[in-house]
């Protein structure tokens, strides 16, 4: 079975979507149920994968390699490391939320609903595990479709303008990458992602698939200008459609900037790592500000995760800064640590907080915060998860929320002080958008007739707060097994990012 | 020492706060309180056995790992702990002011709905106070400061459905996270220097990292620059201007919680700190004199604010802030112990003092105006005794706990040639006629004089009958509160006299702390004091001659003329000095200037980003612009593409040629 592990991982969830999809509407509850055990399949299939995957070595593993179009020497080529599999779990992790807050929640088309998440799950586990660039390439792109008609199917009113801008702002900046892995399969002779990150490249090449990736990464993380269509979408989408949105889609920007611009174009990093300090610190900052203001729930928690995914950008480009302050690369990877596991932890607690504004917005219609206030009353349970997940979003130790935003922190004092004292800004700020939130959400005097009717969680709801509450406190008591992981994966990328690729 | 033993110590407050979390509706109200009350008696028990065995047992200190928390570029983050007698002196303080508090709670919240709540808070509360203070380093200190600051939001805003009580609980969380804002950076400065957060390294490397100027702010020390940034943590935490503005609102919280957490432990999360690093600090006289300042001002503006309140709990919180603005000053003398000390006395008779309020309040049904007490004194007399005692000690009346601690203080700032010594002399002994003042204001105002809870039980009764049924005002007369509230007071009031007494010749003047305090032999203001000791009792009557007694003696006959004797002066001294008066009223303008200047231009900030950068710049200039530019596009492509077979043909000529003509040169 290890053999074909991850084709299992992808190809399972894919199948039993076409399945959910054929089975039709007038057998939901039997589409359903597959939905349910085929998400469920998928996670323990992530068992053996961390049970025997081998923490001592930053090779990939599991890996599969099968002839796809030999014309252009594409293979169908398949691998996870320190960096991709935890991120994969993730996914497989994510999914089973999502199928079960749509449960009782989603009437219109369910079987098309469900058809659409499984098939994204397949195409988002392809996109981390593929290590073949135009299989990445095509697993990158095909998950835009599900998305895309998940957001304009099941999304809100003005879902059709947020559909088209979030296809059109992700699909502009993927032409760019398709560009230059063409390029590099051009130069290399095929689209092996080891082979582009070994490809001697001049500062010039350098230069421009920096910018292509930068443009194709940046959008989707999103960094700093390129983020407004992220609160649209989230506005507008499902409640699912924001959690993996959130959880999963982000963090495909941060695996990208992992994957392929630090190892393959190290130079290019090195001499444009300001320009990424800046973008990622401008998000922290400024985001976090925009976030103070917003009225709506949805859009706070979607400017919230700007902020957030600042850190993964920040930690992620520092190695740079951190050899010219120090002259030696210790302490960047403890900044490559910080941002994974933020990745990992934001992908939790996003997910969590749009969950919570699901449940609300199941009962009350309104994501409007003006329309919230006492819900502490009426729905006791439900306001302990929200606070919990609230907190674990202020970065607060013993939860998740805070190992990445730490190690980040620590490793950015490293490079500078000032990288450190702008990026502990969040400190405050992350308190006080989300604490605010709660305060006028939460608690207080029951607010209107509409929270005082409110009910409080039942047992399918409890179930997926409770795990990610489960996850989100473990990863912050005990986040070593998660390091462990990473590590010597992490350890390989910082000597490949640091190293120069020019040919002489 | 046995690990496991040391292990159980935080463990059992928090699996019983877990279980009565999470499980209290099945537990029950006495499964409850009997089961966090044993987890914290056993915390205690182990705490006072751990003293005993470091103490009289001659056992070493112990620094350990527990467990790994994470290894990330080689760097081992341990959750660990160093059990010192630091350490332990904390521990016991706080497991047996935490033990006191869990019983008087029985009482004081026996009608409250969220008791079950409260309990499971208040352990959480134990656990995490007790992780800050054992832990051996940064990233665990740090893991129990902020847990701390959580319960005590939890805490604060307690009763959630009261408007002030949850502006007051996002107030004291954002305030302190301000705090540990310069907390964190200092955390990571220290990391860059030594590659690790154990405390032993960070403590071996001082001296060295001393030598190192870090290239901000045109240059500073990179020492001075840790211990300034870790310093503005413990601001946040213990409340010193100007981020002290959270802890008079933090009175919202229920008075075992003004008590437990907002007077005796939490806030002197920070002292504890700055005395652990004194290794730190001690090589960083700049970042000391930072501290002496701060903490005088707080001492002495702080307990002025005290006396123009007439809430009671409110001139308590004053008065701790006014006391931890002392231990504070002690701190940037270099006077770690006598903060120490200070800050174990204090947290016996100011967690007395709390709960003798929180008795009055149950007494006077919910009522804390001191103008609407009085005369007190006769229908509770066991509260007004323990609070008696308490005041005595706060205002540090010979052989009572609070004049071995807080003399010292006063003598040791004397002695400290540090830039900004003489202001935080004439602060600290000031300050003594001022804590007198607000204190003695207190007791009188409650306990003596006219009995005021006539008049206005009569005025409401009067007109407002239909109010007076529920208001809880009724004409019924004070009462003396159950044993579960009063039994704690008695507990309390015995070490808030004698403590002092017996341990000030070990603790202060003797070897207690030995090596887990450092002082420099050039700063060791204390080993010139401890030349001059001979013995507590002979201390204290040297106490009736000092100026610190004759301030407060002032205090006290300035307190009785206007409280007890002429009324009438306080308000012709109110209208006589009425900018005073506003200045204090207005609590020198700290909220005034949070609310109106900085919350709303930070909301202005964000509007604006949002409204002129996201939504106008980006959305309105960059995309929708590229949109219409699109749409214009294609509006152009659109005419080309006009189905008629001729102009087809046209352009198919015309691309012909030209391609023909590019040929053609080009050949």
């Amino acid at each position: 079975m290890h053999d074909h592990l991850l084709s299992l991982l992808i190809w399972l969830p894919i199948a039993a979507g076409i399945a959910v999809l054929l089975l039709g509407e007038r057998n939901i509850v039997a589409g359903r149920w597959l939905a349910l055990a085929a998400s469920l399949v998928a996670l323990a299939l992530c068992v053996p994968l961390m049970r025997d995957f081998d923490t001592h070595t930053a090779a990939m593993q599991f890996i599969e390699k099968a002839a796809w179009i030999p014309r252009f020497q594409a293979y169908y080529a398949l691998g996870v490391d320190g960096i991709s599999m935890p991120l994969v779990v993730l996914t497989a992790l994510m999914t089973i939320p999502v199928v079960i807050a749509g449960w009782q929640v989603i009437d219109k088309r369910p079987a098309q609903y469900y058809a659409a998440f499984l098939i994204m799950e397949g195409l988002m586990i392809g996109v981390f595990s593929a290590t073949d660039a135009l299989l990445f390439y095509f697993f990158w792109e095909a998950m835009l479709i599900p998305m895309f008609l998940i957001i304009g199917i099941w999304g809100g009113p003005r879902r059709v303008y947020a559909t088209i801008k979030f296809f059109l702002y992700t699909f502009l900046g993927s032409v760019f990458m398709l560009a230059a892995l063409i390029y590099m399969y051009v130069k290399a002779g095929n689209y092996s992602i080891a082979s582009f990150q070994s490809l001697p490249l001049t500062l010039t090449e350098q230069r421009w698939i920096f910018a292509a990736f930068l443009l194709a990464f940046a959008v989707k993380v999103p960094m700093w200008p390129v983020h407004t269509w992220l609160p649209d979408a989230h506005v507008e989408a499902p409640t699912g459609g924001s959690v993996i949105l959130a959880a999963i889609m982000l963090k495909m920007g941060g695996y990208g900037f992992l994957r392929f611009s630090l190892p393959i174009v190290p130079d290019a990093c090195r001499e444009l790592d300001g320009l990424m300090i800046t973008l990622s610190l401008i998000a922290v900052i400024y985001i976090g500000f925009v976030a103070l203001v917003q009225q709506d729930m949805k859009k706070l928690i979607a400017y919230s995760s700007i902020a957030h995914m600042g850190f993964v950008t920040l930690g992620a480009f520092l190695v740079y800064a951190i050899v010219r302050t120090t002259g030696i690369t210790t302490g960047a990877g403890m900044g490559m640590d910080g941002a994974m596991v933020q990745m990992v932890s934001h992908g939790l607690i996003s997910g969590a907080l749009f969950l919570c504004v699901g449940v609300l917005y199941d009962r009350m219609h309104s994501r409007q915060i003006a329309d919230y206030g006492g819900v502490v009353n009426t729905m006791p349970v439900f306001a302990g998860f929200m606070v919990l997940f609230a907190l674990a979003n202020t970065g607060l130790p013993g939860t998740s929320g805070f190992v990445g935003e730490f190690l980040v922190i620590l490793a950015s004092f490293k490079a500078s002080f000032w990288y450190a004292a702008l990026a502990a800004v969040t400190l405050i700020l992350g308190a006080g958008y989300t604490l605010w939130l709660v305060k006028r959400v939460v608690f207080g005097p029951i607010a209107n007739e509409h929270v005082a009717e409110l009910h409080d969680i039942n047992g399918r709801e409890f179930l997926i707060l409770g795990v990610l509450a489960l996850a989100v406190l473990l990863l912050g008591v005990w986040p070593e097994p998660l390091l462990k992981v990473m590590e010597p994966s992490i350890q390989h990328l910082v000597s490949q990012a640091a190293a120069t690729k020019i040919p002489v | 020492m046995n690990p496991h033993l040391l292990i159980a110590i935080p463990l059992a407050p928090l699996i019983a706060a877990v279980i009565a979390g999470l499980a209290g509706r099945w537990i029950g109200r006495i499964g409850a309180h009997t089961l966090t009350i044993a987890g914290v008696a056993l915390a205690c028990g182990l705490s006072l056995y751990v003293l005993k065995q470091l103490y009289w047992g001659g056992v070493a200190a112990f620094n350990g790992p527990v467990y790994t928390w994470l290894v990330s570029d080689g760097v081992h983050i341990q959750v660990g702990f160093l059990i010192d007698r630091l350490t332990v002196l904390m521990m016991s303080v706080v497991t047996f002011v935490s033990l006191c508090v869990h019983v008087y709670t029985i009482g004081y919240m026996s009608d409250d709905p969220g008791y079950t709540r409260f309990f499971s808070y208040i352990s959480l509360f134990t656990f995490a106070m007790l992780m800050l203070v054992m832990s051996n380093n940064f990233m665990q200190l740090f893991f129990g400061w902020e847990a701390v600051g959580v319960v005590s939001y939890l805490l604060i805003g307690f009763w959630y459905t009261r408007p002030s009580a949850i502006f007051a609980n996002l107030k004291a969380f954002i305030v302190n996270r301000v705090g540990d804002f310069g907390f964190v950076i200092g955390i990571a400065a220290v990391f860059s220097f030594t590659h690790s957060l154990s405390y032993t390294s960070a403590f071996a490397a001082a001296p060295q990292i001393a030598q190192q100027t870090l290239p901000v702010f045109g240059g500073v020390n990179a020492l001075t620059l840790i211990c300034v940034c870790l310093f503005i943590g413990a601001m946040g935490k213990s409340a010193q201007v100007p981020l002290h503005v959270w802890l008079p609102d933090s009175m919202e919280g229920p008075t075992p919680i003004s008590a437990l957490i907002h007077a005796a432990t939490m806030v002197t999360a920070g002292i504890f700190m700055v005395a652990r690093m004194s290794p730190l600090f001690e090589h960083s006289d700049a970042a000391l004199s930072f501290v002496l300042v701060i903490g005088a001002t707080t001492a002495f503006f702080m307990g002025l604010l005290g006396v123009v309140n007439n809430d009671i709990k409110r001139v308590i919180a004053y008065s701790t802030l006014s006391q931890l603005g002392y231990m504070t000053a002690a701190l940037g003398a270099s006077a770690y112990s006598a903060a120490i000390f200070h800050l174990m006395t204090h947290a016996f008779f100011k967690a007395l003092l709390f709960l003798a309020a929180g008795s009055v309040i149950i007494g006077m049904h919910h009522e804390q105006d001191m103008r609407k007490m009085g005369g007190l004194a006769k229908y509770m007399p066991v509260t007004a005794v323990t609070c008696w005692i308490g005041g005595l000690a706060l205002v540090a009346t010979p052989f009572f706990s609070g004049f071995y601690s807080k003399d010292a203080i006063i003598e040791a700032v004397g002695l400290t040639h540090r830039w900004g010594g003489t202001y935080a002399y004439w602060c600290v002994l000031l300050g003594a006629f001022v804590t007198s003042l607000y204190t003695f204001r207190l007791l009188f105002m409650t306990f003596h004089g006219k009995e005021r809870f006539r008049d206005v039980a009569a005025g409401h009764g009067h007109g407002h009958d239909a109010h007076d049924a529920h208001g809880g005002h009724g004409v019924h007369e004070p009462h003396e509160s159950p044993w579960v509230v009063t039994v704690p007071l008695i507990a309390l009031a015995i070490p808030s006299v004698l403590i002092g007494y017996f341990t000030v010749g070990k603790v202060l003047y003797g070897t207690y702390f030995g090596s887990a305090i450092e002082v420099l032999p050039q700063h060791d203001v204390l080993a010139r004091l401890a030349a001059d000791y001979h013995g507590p009792a002979a201390l204290a009557l040297e106490g009736f001659t000092g100026l610190p007694f004759w301030f407060a003696l002032a205090g006290l006959v300035t307190a009785w003329l206007f409280v007890l004797k002429r009324p009438d002066w306080a308000d012709a001294a109110a209208v006589k000095f009425a900018w005073l008066k506003r200045i204090l009223d207005q609590k020198f303008y700290f909220d005034w200037f949070n609310e109106q200047v900085l919350a709303r231009a930070s909301r202005a900030v964000g509007t604006g980003l949002w409204k002129v950068g996201d939504q106008g710049l980006i959305d309105g200039g960059m995309v929708n612009g590229t949109a219409a530019s699109v749409g214009w596009f294609g509006g152009v492509v659109r005419r080309v593409q006009s189905g008629y077979l001729y102009s087809y043909a046209f352009w198919i000529v015309i691309g012909l040629a030209a391609l023909l003509g590019w040929f053609l040169v080009h050949a």
